[in-house]
């Protein structure tokens, strides 16, 4: 079969931040299959140097407008380790519910406005609310109550405002909690509803072997801290972080890439999901069964089926801490910082997968170094090479331009990347 | 989709808008995205024809343009020429398209090869002085905020469409914190920026007990100096007070004012 197609997507859609896809093949020859990320970077790791403690959750929380709030939780857990604070039971369950939502938020704002278009053929969500009405009204029903909740607890749904280091500015309303856990039980209906439809959709049987990076579960599916874990059989603690990211620079990339024990691993739902399926609620094991979706599974198209699970977890855990915070009265929101000269460092599961801060003050408190290694930046070696088997795959099936362009697009944005973060 | 709006029994054209970005977090765009209750509503005041980030259609031909971001390598500076001649009206979405933001805290260091080096090593990398749109092309309207407030966007957006006049409010965040009966968190030990800082955000910090960085950029009349005796009468260091007014690069002339004094002190 002599097949050849050339395709360049230049600044790929629906995903956040700018990357581009080339291929090609010329007489079933593979020549060439990228992934290049050309976003302009913003140097969070130097803005921070010279500054007070106090600055470097405030500004970090701004390098993702998607996952500010994982960002502001991992860099105040690296100040607070860097002080020796640890927090409170009732600000980690507070903390660890503004997290779920921000995850809710973010798997339904990809699973929806940016994944679904592609498997119903269309070019955004907009002609969806037209063809599929209650379905997009479903998306944004979840979406408006993971904002809610986090403008409820977090002050903001984007850049909160009451998070601090050692709390919280301000506590939520009991009431509020109560009236968030109706709804939330209601969400476990529509999020039933989701899978129904996402069951209709034919994902690509796509699959390359790789290794997935995650937090490490004890008791429970980990989101703040812990040690980490590869499915290659590593376990490292949270502060030996950089043993686990080998950040290194290519040259068609302005965010840097990770390696550990071969040449790309992946983070994020798919990793998660495979590295603590145990530790998943009945409920959300019962979603994975439902997609055959079991460790460890390594086709790169499943990660959205991941995050659907990730929902219903999420969905039922925060019912769980609610109740836990309604059983309890609420103590001083926030305690005393005393800061010292250290460095800590930070390790929390945000939505596209395990996210380091990593931070050096001198005895008043300010920043000497700061480093921080995102989800994206991590998993942009394992979408290259992904495109590459991709691409090999197809040279020899013969599918036309077209398809393989959308087959490399879907796969780029099943790993949701947020590019402008990766290259923070 | 019908092309037309009608608003009172009064027909409107419906405006072709635009979304773009530069460097940026995005989270300007994704409030756009926020409003769930009314975002389709939204939708259907405007056509939505370029949206990166949530459609693949994209088209060259827009009334309106919302570009994001602020300006910090050379290809940007042409991508906004470029955008500035396709469109009719170009808005400054969020404080890095106005001040800069955020991003431009690197430029105070006066030393990109020094930044570049913290970061990337010795792998070279593209980067330059960040600049806001406005020392590009001519801006002809700015929506200020970090992030921007979803409700303004929306009402500035329904104004445009209906050519109504757009102004912004010109008093600090302290009358809408003091309308919102908030507790004035200097009485709590906190520093503040809301003396200064142009209001319009319903004071959403300071009604979350978090005090205001000033990511609107300075009122009408900005009393820095004043601020700066308040701040001292609270014990609290003119460092704080320039962490907060350089934070979003909305303050600069004032942040060099205060860098200049307190360097001839030194
Ligand atoms: S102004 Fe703030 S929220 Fe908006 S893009 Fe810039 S950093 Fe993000
Ligand atoms: S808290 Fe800030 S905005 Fe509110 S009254 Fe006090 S100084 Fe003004
Ligand atoms: S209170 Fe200040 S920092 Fe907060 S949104 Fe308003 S202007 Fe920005």
């Amino acid at each position: 079969m002599k097949f050849t197609c050339d395709i360049n997507v230049k600044h790929l859609t629906r995903v956040e931040g700018h990357g581009n896809i080339s291929i090609k093949i010329t007489n079933g020859k593979l020549e060439e299959a990228r992934w290049e990320v050309v976003e302009t970077p913003r140097f969070f790791e130097a803005m921070l140097v010279g500054k007070h403690w106090e600055n470097a959750a405030y500004i970090c929380g701004r390098i993702c407008g998607i996952c500010s709030i994982g960002h502001t939780l991992a860099s105040i857990r690296a100040v607070e380790n860097a002080f020796d604070i640890v927090p409170s039971k009732q600000t980690d369950d507070l903390r660890l519910l503004l997290k779920h939502m921000e995850t809710l938020q973010s798997h339904i704002l990809h699973l929806y406005f940016l994944a679904a278009p592609d498997y119903l053929q269309v070019g955004s969500v907009l002609p969806l609310a037209k063809t599929h009405p209650e379905e997009v009204q479903r998306a944004l029903r979840l979406k408006l109550l993971a904002n809610d909740m986090c403008d409820c607890v977090g002050g903001r749904r984007m850049h909160p405002t009451r998070t601090i280091v050692g709390g919280f500015t301000m506590l939520p309303e009991k009431e509020e909690l109560e009236r968030f856990r109706n709804r939330l039980t209601d969400a476990l209906a529509d999020l039933t509803a989701a899978a129904d439809l996402f069951q209709s959709f034919t994902f690509p049987g796509f699959v390359r072997e790789t290794e997935f990076v995650s937090l490490r579960g004890k008791d429970n599916y980990p989101f703040i801290g812990g040690d980490l874990i590869s499915s290659d059989g590593l376990i490292r603690q949270e502060d030996q972080y950089l043993e686990m990211t080998n950040e290194f620079c290519v040259e068609h990339s302005t965010s840097k890439w990770s390696k550990l024990s071969r040449k790309s691993f992946a983070v994020g739902a798919l990793a998660r999901v495979n590295n603590n399926f145990k530790h998943l609620c009945p409920e959300a094991q019962e979603v994975a069964d439902f997609f055959r979706l079991s460790p460890i599974n390594h086709n790169p198209y499943m990660a959205n089926i991941a995050q659907l699970v990730e929902c219903v977890h999420v969905v039922k855990d925060s019912i769980t801490i609610i109740d836990t915070l309604l059983g309890n009265t609420w103590e001083a929101p926030r305690q005393a910082v005393e800061e010292k000269e250290g460095s800590g460092t930070a390790a929390v599961e945000v939505p596209r997968g395990i996210l380091y801060h990593y931070y050096e003050f001198d005895q008043n408190g300010r920043v000497q170094k700061a480093d921080c290694v995102i989800p994206t930046s991590q998993n942009h070696a394992n979408i290259y090479h992904d495109i590459e088997e991709l691409a090999t795959q197809c040279a020899q099936s013969g599918k036309n331009d077209k398809e393989i362009e959308l087959l490399a697009e879907m796969l780029v944005r099943a790993y949701d990347p947020c590019i402008s973060c990766s290259v923070h | 989709m019908s092309d037309t709006l009608t608003y009172l029994g009064v027909k409107f054209p419906k405006p072709r808008v635009a979304f773009f970005e530069l460097t940026s977090c995005e989270g300007c765009q994704l409030q756009v995205l926020n409003n769930e209750a009314t975002l389709l509503d939204f939708l259907s005041l405007v056509e939505i024809v370029t949206f990166r980030e949530a459609m693949s259609e994209r088209s060259d031909s827009y009334d309106i343009a919302f570009v994001e971001g602020s300006i910090s390598r050379k290809d940007e500076e042409d991508r906004l020429k470029e955008i500035r001649n396709n469109c009719k009206i170009l808005v400054a979405l969020g404080s890095c398209a106005c001040f800069g933001g955020v991003n431009q805290l690197k430029n105070r260091f006066n030393d990109l090869n020094w930044v570049k080096k913290e970061v990337y090593g010795d792998f070279p990398i593209d980067t330059q002085e960040v600049k806001p749109l406005a020392d590009v092309v001519q801006i002809d309207l700015e929506i200020f905020g970090c992030p921007i407030k979803k409700e303004e966007v929306e009402m500035i957006v329904t104004n445009l469409v209906l050519g109504k006049s757009i102004t912004h409010p010109p008093y600090p965040v302290c009358m809408e914190c003091k309308a919102n009966e908030n507790i004035c968190l200097f009485e709590l030990g906190e520093p503040c920026l809301g003396p200064v800082t142009r209001a319009g955000c319903d004071s959403w910090c300071t009604n979350h007990k978090r005090g205001c960085w000033g990511c609107r950029g300075p009122a009408e009349v900005a009393n820095v100096e004043q601020l700066e005796e308040i701040m001292k009468e609270h014990g609290f260091s003119t460092e704080t007070l320039l962490d907060r007014l350089e934070c979003f690069g909305g303050f600069q002339s004032q942040v060099s004012d205060i860098k200049n004094r307190t360097k001839e002190i030194d």
